[in-house]
């Protein structure tokens, strides 16, 4: 069992094995940050190039420690500080980086298709940290591991998914993802803030967050960008909060045992209440330790699908 | 794979542990701070059966922790796809203990680099010894077990097979050949 592409580019493309194999290989590195040396050699020599030309910190911190913990070499790319707000065209910086033979890139852009434009034009492993409005991969497969460590299995779950779905790279892998391992997802926000047809990847809209918590075992709420406030999605933050808001009487219509989920960063008292969000029912912060495992995961098998490649190349006289 | 003979069947397994442990008692006087530690996949059921022999016959509990080398080869630039990844869980303290790592088949020693790197990252034990069920030559590293069920002398075409009940429903050893097809 191994995975199909050296890249991960976006969760549609992966099969529920190899999302399997993911999940599987992370849980077997999660014991890796809990000793005292935190470090283990496997990516020793290999250099990782972590490109983010859009802000982050929780996911390129994320990435930075997985590279530590399995002694790859990394460096830092970001958009401010760098020829990348120098008006560089993208396959000019790929082509630089490219020129310094990493192992992998590790990319956060703001345009879909980026990572994959990428991939493309480098021999590296392209690890998309995040496109646009179209995937984020890695968020997608610590959501899952966060679950399936909650509640055993995927399969079978009603995940609710509420907020600004429309702009949600978040969104778009967590549905590819729980659709693939078998449970259903329902959807809820501002009609402006869920895109027309999303149905089609077989998941349903419903109208109000109350019907959609209605039974949820995961709920999953999604942050609302300050920046779009004005912009004619909501009127104001206080309404959103009112119909949309996590509050802890809404929480009660899920299951008992509901667990509730964030990517981070939080707005409270925007789409969530903070009783809510440090309460007893909230994975939040389980989701920040999960992903650097699930990145280790991912760093080592498409460390071992590069070889593969490579050793490909080679027998074809490359 | 035709098979050259069976190096032992499920009494002689039984029979080696049994004096394996009794070897591991006489030497470590005892089994104060004594651990077992199988190396995946096949040295964990051989761990756990030492353990019970060795609880059998001195009345004492020693643990038994799990490691996956996997992590630590010297070749994961150079073998194709990565090896799927277990689960390592030693979960107790090994500083100032007496591990004692258990493999099925000792042949170039290179998995047990792996792992004696692997015990030295999670702390500083007294020292570390090495049990292993055959021992069949062929060490490309300085490398030798402390205590050998049975040396098998073998070519470098032919393969040992140990099958555990644990693993793979029947317990055997046998010798097999690798060059015939």
């Amino acid at each position: 069992m191994r995975l199909q592409s050296r890249h991960l580019l976006g969760i549609e493309s992966l099969t529920a094995d190899e999302i399997s194999l993911i999940l599987g290989t992370a849980e077997s590195l999660a014991e890796i940050s809990q000793r005292e040396i935190k470090k283990v050699p496997t990516l020793r020599g290999r250099t990782v190039v972590n490109l983010f030309m859009e802000p982050s910190t929780r996911t390129r911190t994320s990435f930075e420690l997985a590279e530590k913990r399995l002694s790859a070499d990394s460096l830092n790319f970001s958009a401010s500080g760098s020829s990348l707000s120098k008006g560089e065209t993208l396959i000019d910086t790929a082509r630089n980086i490219e020129a310094m033979a990493p192992d992998f890139i590790v990319m956060r852009h703001s345009m879909a298709g980026a990572p994959h434009f990428l991939a493309r034009h480098c021999r590296a492993s392209i690890i998309n940290a995040g496109d646009g409005a179209h995937e984020h991969p890695t968020q997608a497969l610590l959501d899952a591991y966060t679950i399936k460590q909650k509640k055993g299995a995927i399969a079978g779950l009603r995940v609710a998914i509420v907020g600004d779905i429309l702009h949600s790279r978040v969104v778009r892998s967590n549905i590819f993802l729980l659709k693939k391992l078998g449970a259903s997802v329902v959807l809820s926000g501002p009609a402006t803030l869920v895109p027309l047809g999303i149905e089609h990847l077989g998941v349903t809209v419903a109208p109000s967050i109350e019907e959609a918590l209605d039974g949820a075992d995961v709920i999953m709420m999604l942050r609302i960008q300050l920046e779009r406030q004005g912009k004619g999605y909501f009127p104001s933050l206080r309404e959103y909060f009112s119909l949309y808001g996590l509050t802890e009487e809404r929480v009660g219509l899920a299951k008992p045992d509901a667990i509730i989920m964030h990517p981070g960063p939080i707005n409270r008292g925007v789409e969530i209440a903070s009783s809510v969000a440090d309460g007893p029912y909230s994975v939040i912060l389980d989701q920040v330790t999960n992903g650097v495992a699930v990145r280790m995961a991912v760093l080592y098998l498409l460390a071992g699908e590069a070889d593969h490649a490579h050793s490909a190349e080679e027998r074809t006289g490359h | 794979m035709p098979a050259k003979g069976r190096i032992m069947d499920e009494a002689t397994i039984d029979r080696t542990l049994t004096r394996i442990a009794h070897e591991i008692l006489e030497k470590h006087r005892g089994c104060d701070g004594l651990v077992l530690v199988g190396i995946r996949t096949r040295g964990v059921p051989l761990a756990r059966r030492l353990g019970e022999k060795i609880r059998k016959i001195e009345g004492c509990e020693v643990p038994v922790g799990l490691l996956d080398i996997n992590l630590y080869r010297d070749d994961l630039t150079t073998i194709s796809d990565h090896p799927i990844l277990r689960k390592t869980e030693i979960p107790f303290p090994i500083d100032g203990q007496k591990v004692l790592l258990v493999d099925d088949v000792l042949f170039t020693g290179r998995t047990i680099r792996a792992a004696l790197d692997g015990i030295i990252d999670l702390g500083r034990p007294r020292l570390i010894q090495l049990a292993v069920l055959i021992d069949r030559g062929h060490r490309e590293l300085p490398i030798r077990a402390d205590f050998v069920g049975k040396n098998v002398p073998t070519s470098l075409d032919e393969k040992v097979q140990v099958s555990l009940k644990e693993e793979d429903g029947v317990d055997s050893v046998d010798l097999v050949g690798m060059g015939a097809d």
